[in-house]
């Protein structure tokens, strides 16, 4: 009653376990025999003929083999080219007129690739396919092996309700059926299929042989998904470092912007002061006009006195205009000022007096914070050395990286005053500039929290803080440190005791600098 | 004798513009004035003008080298009863309460009010009278 594969007991044994339990209709076969039998040395003849055949049989097999991992490594990341070539090679060398792939997604099987199957039976296995109780491959998803249904007809004709084993005889035309699963760690990934229009079963070698080609299918298709995987992930990947460039980008203009706001205030202020002697002298001068008038009408003046008199105020107003002018032209050249630090770029290199350079930090940033926050308060101690003379230098970056330092400086003696509550505090931050002969140097030191030695390596990295989140870009210490390293090629070095105080310690050498750069080409 | 009011500031112009103010009264003799470009200058000007006459000081806060908030105690050292009003464009509390913490008579904002200064003036003239 039962069919058996033509390959020895072990295997019957184990189909008859497996499938005929049921009623015998199928056969279950492992491909673990080898199809060896027992031979009489008069045999001799077939068994040359049977061992040239195996050979030959071997050598299609290795250039199946051979091709198919051809095809798997000419199209990375495509199944299709790999699943024909699978299908193509395991049906002809296991004598498959025709039959299928189809991959499964844990749900659905869907078809892939196909030969020779007649048109309804393709549209019917098209998918989405999920099998059900009575469909044989519902067996392949719980994990069976393997399976064989010696004919399909007689399946049909036992289950009439069951429509698959109906429409594959129908549709398909098909009696002899095999289901190889793309199995691998307990996971199914699909199916091949193989037919035969006349009911003849597979060898349990036949069947080896599709399992090796089902084995090379899931290792493409897990090939495959790695490659996607790869793809997607440095999809995301070069994804994250553009949003991190343009994040970067942003950060950095906000620095800058707020570096200018910092900038502005102090410079508002520096304006102040020359408007307003330009509105004192000329207050002045209306008064002195006034004045003039009334030597001009009073009867109690002799000519002499009249004369004195006037040629006084004459003087004095000539002394104002220019005042006024002088005072009005200083305004000018601080909007000027600051309209170069707005502007993009370093300015241009030249040679700028140290000291003044300095200063003028100092008095922007302290300007700066005194704008930002009214309550602001510091004593500002100046060190310069009088023969510290000109430097070639960008004056604009230059400033901006003092200001940060100082503008830090500023924040860590404040901090360490809101901190200890200690009255007796008082914040003080020193400038001192030094000359070194061929080089000068110029140290900020705040006597505010210090840096703890944990973090001291890490204060010139990009988007380092200790700032709490929307208070600082911790891009100001590492613009600074390109100004001054890369720009300038000086050094920049940073002393410090936690709790007492931060000194940071910049040198630049006085020339050479035009030789190595052109000027504002560092942006 | 005369009467001396001591003016520190940085601003080199800040003196023109006080004579002219003060134009008046610098010519009648009420008072004089001198003025210092820096803190340790007008240290040096406050040691040296005999102590009724100086009636009143008069200081910008910041300034290079050493700030008016500097100079005040040791201008008070110095001279324990001579009035010093501080000049600033800050007037904040934090800034008035240390101003007077220091031992200074005032603070006047800028840009100075001159009339302001002038009834300051007059008044210390009246008690030194």
């Amino acid at each position: 009653m039962a069919r058996t594969s033509k390959t020895g007991k072990k295997t019957k044994a184990k189909a008859r376990k497996a499938g005929q339990a049921k009623g015998g209709k199928t056969t279950k076969t492992k491909g673990d025999a080898t199809g060896r039998r027992t031979h009489s040395a008069a045999d001799q003849e077939t068994e040359v003929t049977r061992l040239k055949r195996e050979l030959k049989e071997a050598l299609e097999q290795q250039e199946a083999t051979a091709e198919i991992l051809r095809v798997i490594s000419a199209s990375p990341g495509e199944l299709g080219p790999i699943f024909d070539v699978i299908l193509r090679k395991a049906h002809d060398l296991c004598g498959a007129p025709f039959g299928a792939l189809l991959p499964y997604d844990g749900e659905f099987f869907r078809l892939a690739v196909q030969r020779n199957l007649p048109p309804a039976w393709a549209e019917w296995v098209r998918g989405p396919l999920r099998p059900g109780p009575k469909h044989p491959l519902s067996r392949v998803v719980k994990g069976e092996g393997p399976l064989q249904i010696a004919d399909l007809r007689e399946l049909a004709d036992r289950d009439p309700d069951a429509p698959m084993p109906r429409a594959g005889v129908d549709l398909g035309g098909i009696r002899t059926l095999l289901y190889v699963p793309l199995r691998k760690d307990d996971v199914l990934f699909g199916v091949i299929t193989a037919y035969r229009k006349e009911v003849s079963l597979f060898t349990n070698q036949q069947i080896a042989l599709l399992q090796t080609f089902a084995d090379q299918a899931v290792i493409a298709i897990e090939n495959t998904r790695l490659l996607t995987e790869l793809r997607q992930r440095t999809n995301d990947l070069s994804k994250s470092l553009n949003d991190l460039r343009t994040a970067q980008d942003r950060l950095v203009q906000t620095q800058k912007l707020a570096s200018l706001g910092q900038l502005t205030a102090g410079i508002a202020h520096e304006i102040k002061n020359p408007l307003n002697f330009v509105n004192n002298f000329s207050a002045l001068s209306a008064e002195l006009v006034d004045e003039m008038t009334d030597v001009f009408q009073d009867p109690a003046l002799d000519e002499d006195s009249r004369r004195k008199e006037l040629d006084e105020i004459r003087e004095l107003l000539k002394g104002n205009l220019d005042k006024v002018v002088q005072h009005g032209k200083r305004a000018d050249s601080i909007v000027k000022n600051m309209l170069l630090h707005s502007r993009e770029g370093s300015g241009e290199l030249r040679a700028a007096d140290i000291n003044s350079l300095v200063e003028e930090s100092l008095n922007l940033a302290y300007h700066g914070a005194r704008a930002e926050k009214s309550g602001f308060n510091i004593t500002l101690q100046r060190k310069f050395d009088a023969s510290a003379g000109e430097v070639e230098l960008f004056p604009q970056e230059i400033t901006r990286a003092l200001l940060n330092l100082i503008s830090n400086g500023f924040y860590a003696a404040t901090k360490r005053k809101a901190e200890n509550r200690d009255a007796e505090f008082e914040p003080i931050l020193s400038a001192t500039t030094r000359n070194l002969g061929a080089s000068i140097e110029m140290r900020i030191r705040d006597n505010g929290t210090g840096i703890p030695a944990e973090l001291k390596d890490k204060i010139f990295n990009p988007f380092f803080t200790t700032k709490p989140a929307g208070e600082g870009t911790g891009l100001g210490l590492s613009m600074t440190h390109d100004i001054i390293v890369k720009q300038h090629g000086g050094s920049i070095d940073v002393v410090t005791e936690p709790g007492e105080f931060t000194e940071f310690i910049v040198t630049l050498r006085r020339k050479g600098l035009a030789e190595q750069k052109n000027p504002g080409e560092n942006k | 004798m005369s009467t001396y009011i001591v003016v520190v500031d940085d601003e080199p112009d800040v003196e023109s513009m006080f004579r002219q103010q003060f134009r008046r009264e610098l010519k009648s003799g009420r008072f004089v004035m001198e003025f210092a470009l820096s803190a340790p200058t007008a240290l040096e000007r406050v040691k040296a003008i005999p102590d009724p006459s100086l009636i009143l000081i008069l200081s910008d806060i910041n300034m290079p080298e050493m700030t008016g908030l500097e100079m005040l105690p040791k201008v008070k050292a110095e001279r324990p009863n001579i009035p010093v009003i501080m000049i600033t464009a800050y007037g904040d509390e934090a800034t008035r309460k240390k101003v007077a913490e220091l031992g200074a008579a005032g603070l006047l904002p800028k840009p100075i009010d001159f009339s302001l200064l002038r009834r300051e003036i007059d008044s210390r003239l009246e008690q030194a009278a």
